[in-house]
């Protein structure tokens, strides 16, 4: 079970947004492969510490693969190896003894380095700000049980929301498209009648601010859905470009 | 010195007769009153869109890079609310009174009282937002029970329930947002609360990215930083989670209420190593159907399988036979504890119990086979059949488990060890939230109130929205009506120069001792102090030596901490530093608290106040009071009281 493994790691190092970066190598040695990700991290970067070098900045938070903080691009692959997983849940007996690993951060020109593997993605807050939302202040609200909501329709709303906004589509999608994130949300109240009101306005604003933000057009490759780790269904690009149709149509 | 600013009158007439009472301000006004909110949990993120629905201006600071990502998404079971959906026979004196019994009658009535009215009032604002609820086939809103509760009150999403809480306040937010009436501040750390003439005025903020120090004036500032549980290093919750801005207030005055309240979970994922940088929590649910044991031999090396029923030790169930693996969660935990102390713990490190779901397989596999007339059915086919069962009830968990652990829990039985979870201590604050620092606010875990002793499963969600959605939005109105004259705060004033160069200096100092140990070397040495003497049971001469401890584990921190990089750049190190010297602080105040609590209640438990089985022992002819602490400087506090007992 408890093994101990020898890696190299090749990491991109970017001192701040404006300056150039590249890519640094160093050794992480005797790893427990029982280690998560980021804990073979935090070893590597306290040696880099005692050594009176940098650490490297990542971000990440919960740990438990739910607030989308963490963002590595491992080997190729957005959160690593594992199908279906976050950073931050991929453990190092993902990895065999000798092996060179590759970190970079997310690539896109709507998510700006910051510093190492640190990036800006406050780009999604906005697309969620231009329309990710029900016009409905506190205390408007009926009854809870007032509207009975289709179960089926309710679960589908549910996987829908279920997106964390790690950014993982956008790394892995080869034209850096932010439309299996907006498509999450724009379904997620398509889906549901709290949403019906501001049906159309809604999925036609998330779309412009999108693409105000530099993300590029979705040409249904299917990475998004491959990578993202929680498995978020490209059915809902499907359904964002209805939406959007009917929509243009008829606004 | 403690006016808790209870209204008078009947408890069920108290909330109405409030917010038909309290002071209003007008539309107007309201256009010319600034609000920060620190913290954009459940809490916060609910507190600042409704005020600005109001019509305030509301300026939120949170450290990470969205709102979005506070750790309240990471809340699995449910919210509860006294709708009684179930007709099961519910109602808002009922959830006041589990709540008051499940914080084992250490929290504030009145408090309690009006989060049980507002409960129903969430769920119906949720729903309105858009959250998807589970729901039965009828298309209503499905209810799950929880412990501590006869009934089924619990209103979930999946096991991801806080998660789409907090996307439902967060959009609210979002939408503040995108009409001006609220300005972001992420990946910004409030560094102090600045207070003129007693006042809280505003607060000097650090942009984490360029690491500017800034000044921020308002007229009321409302903490909603949560719990401070990573003072044990290794807990539940988020990596960045901290008491910083709670332990600012402290220290500009607003009492620290009843710090040695802990929750410490009993099921979660074992610690595997020394690099260990959090623990992941398995829902409780899973002692519905799990059995905990340990092998009778200590230091017994085999392996769960080659050991025979005979030798195994099923403690709980030998040592509680009424309850059995349902004994409360405090119970569990000490009880887990006592076995792998003694050496009876399995896995590499010995520290955990099995959590076995053999027997559950077995017992559901015989049932289907009943279903489907197989008489004759193979223990082969039984199991396989019982495994299915289990994947349809608790398929995530296992597979979280099996994630992290690498082990298949189906075939091996889970290891599991309790962690810290939940703080139910924090900032004092009166009826209206406000601490005893005019014009300064205390939402969700980082107050105290609501949760006494011990929270009930599933109660925290509903505190958070309650405070933020239906409390804050009258009770502050009753504070900023007096302060309508009051002009935009001038933030070149010189409290804001001496807080701003307070901070600056302390930042300096970090970066220039330039000593021999990382940041987390000291946490989690401190970490260690707090888990072993004031963790799942404390005594006297443990607790008097974890204060010495750590007051020399502080002095070495500021004279030998090693914090790599620049004041002026983005520095995690640095970043963490802050935060671990007030966790150096806070935890000398945990023992303190520990200390003079001569009684166990809820998740404090005391050895040496017990019963002759080893339970929990409460004095309530001594200690129903809240422990209100007073920051005299230097590490001095003093204690006040706001007695229960009348």
């Amino acid at each position: 079970m408890h093994n101990e493994i020898n890696l190299k790691l090749k990491v991109w190092r970017q001192a701040s947004a404006n300056v150039a970066g590249g890519f640094q190598t160093y050794d992480a040695n005797n790893i427990s492969t029982e280690m998560s990700f980021l804990e073979m991290f935090d070893v590597v970067n306290e040696k880099l510490i005692n050594d009176g070098q940098d650490p490297i900045a990542f971000d990440h938070d919960c740990r438990e693969g739910i607030c989308g903080m963490c963002s590595m691009h491992i080997n190729g692959r957005a959160h690593g190896p594992w199908d279906g997983t976050t950073t931050c849940q991929l453990h190092m007996r993902a990895f065999k003894d000798g092996e060179t690993i590759t970190v970079e951060p997310w690539r896109a020109k709507a998510f700006p380095v910051l510093k190492d593997l640190v990036v800006d993605r406050s780009a999604f807050d906005r697309i969620q700000q231009a329309g990710g939302f029900v016009s409905v202040n506190t205390g408007n609200a009926q009854d809870g049980n007032s509207l009975p909501i289709n179960k089926e329709l309710a679960d589908a709303a549910f996987d829908a929301a279920m997106c964390i906004g790690c950014g993982a589509c956008v790394a892995a999608c080869k034209n850096s498209s932010a439309m299996l994130f907006t498509s999450a949300k724009v379904s997620q109240y398509a889906l549901l009648p709290q949403g019906e009101p501001e049906r159309k306005t809604r999925v036609l604003n998330m779309v412009a601010q999108m693409d105000k933000e530099g993300f590029g057009a979705c040409t249904n490759t299917g990475a998004c859905e491959a990578e993202c780790p929680k498995e978020i269904s490209i059915s809902n690009i499907a359904r964002l470009n209805r939406e959007y149709l009917n929509a243009q149509l008829s606004l | 010195m403690i006016n808790n600013r209870i209204p008078a009158g009947e408890l069920a007439q108290k909330w109405s007769t409030y917010k038909s009472t309290c002071k209003l301000v007008n539309p107007a006004n309201k256009r010319s009153i600034d609000i920060i909110v620190v913290g954009t949990g459940l809490a916060g993120a609910s507190a600042a869109a409704t005020l600005a629905e109001l019509g305030y201006n509301v300026k939120t600071f949170c450290f990470q890079d969205s709102g979005r990502r506070a750790h309240s998404i990471a809340a699995q079971g449910g919210i509860n609310a006294a709708k009684n959906y179930q007709n099961d026979g519910d109602s808002v004196f009922r959830l006041f009174y589990d709540t008051i019994k499940g914080g084992d009658y250490r929290a504030r009535e009145a408090n309690v009282h009006r989060l049980a009215e507002v409960s129903g009032n969430i769920i119906d604002q949720c729903v309105a937002q858009g959250v998807p609820f589970a729901r039965e086939y009828g298309g209503l809103l499905s209810n799950r029970s929880f412990g501590g509760t006869q009934v089924q009150r619990t209103f979930y999403a999946a096991g991801q329930t806080g998660q789409q809480l907090l996307l439902g306040a967060y959009s609210a937010q979002m939408r503040q947002v995108s009409i001006g009436a609220i300005k972001e501040y992420n990946r910004h750390e409030m560094l102090d609360v600045v207070t003129i003439d007693g006042k809280a005025r505003g607060i000097i903020a650090r942009n984490l990215v360029t690491g500017a120090i800034e000044r921020h004036g308002a007229h009321a500032v409302l903490l909603c930083t949560g719990g401070y549980g990573n003072v044990f290093f290794l807990s539940t919750n988020a990596m960045g989670s901290n008491v910083t801005a709670a332990w600012k207030a402290h220290k500009k005055g607003a009492m620290f209420g009843n710090p040695c309240f802990t929750q410490i979970h009993p099921t979660c994922i074992p610690v595997s190593g020394d690099h260990q940088s959090k623990l992941t929590l398995m829902s409780e649910s899973l002692r519905n159907d799990g059995r905990i044991w340990v092998p009778k031999k200590q230091n017994d090396n085999r392996k769960a399988f080659d050991i025979p029923e005979e030798e195994r030790d099923y403690y709980l169930e030998r040592r509680y036979p009424a309850f059995g693996n349902l004994v409360p969660r405090d119970v569990a935990s000490r009880a887990a504890k006592e076995r792998c102390d003694a050496g009876y713990g399995v896995g590499t490190s010995k520290m955990a119990v099995y959590l076995d779901f053999a027997s559950a397989i077995e017992r559901y596999g015989k049932i289907e086979a009943t279903k489907n007339g197989l008489a004759n059915a193979s223990k082969d086919e039984i199991i396989k059949m019982g495994r299915e069962v289990v994947k349809e009830k608790y398929g995530n968990l296992f597979d979280m488990y099996a994630k992290i652990t690498g082990e298949d829990p189906y075939t091996v039985p889970m290891r599991i060890y309790p962690a810290v979870h939940y703080t139910m201590g924090g900032l004092w604050v009166d009826y209206e939230l406000m601490t005893n620092v005019p014009g300064l606010y205390a939402l969700g875990e980082a107050n105290f109130s609501d949760h006494g002793a011990n929270r009930l499963g599933a109660s925290a969600l509903m505190q958070g929205l309650a405070d933020g959605y239906f409390v804050i939005p009258y009770t502050i109105g009753n504070y900023l009506a007096d302060e309508i004259r009051t002009p935009k705060i001038d933030t070149n004033q010189k409290a804001f120069d001496d807080a701003e160069k307070e901070v600056k200096d302390r930042i300096n100092h970090f970066i220039n001792v330039k000593g021999s140990k990382s940041v987390d070397y000291f946490h989690k040495k401190l970490g260690l102090i707090m888990w072993d003497k004031c963790g799942m049971a404390r005594n006297e001469a443990g607790l008097k030596q974890a204060i010495q401890e750590i007051r020399a584990l502080r002095d070495e921190f500021w004279k030998d901490v090693k914090v790599p990089g620049t004041a002026d750049s983005l520095n995690p190190e640095l970043d963490k530093a802050g935060r671990v010297a007030d966790f150096l602080e806070l935890g000398e105040l945990m023992c303190m608290d520990a200390l003079n609590r001569e009684e166990s209640c809820g998740g404090h438990f005391r050895e040496e106040h017990q019963t002759e089985e080893g339970e929990a022992l409460r004095h309530d002819d001594k200690f129903m009071y809240v422990a209100c602490w007073e920051n005299k400087g230097n590490n001095a506090w003093e204690l006040h009281k706001e007695d229960f007992s009348v």
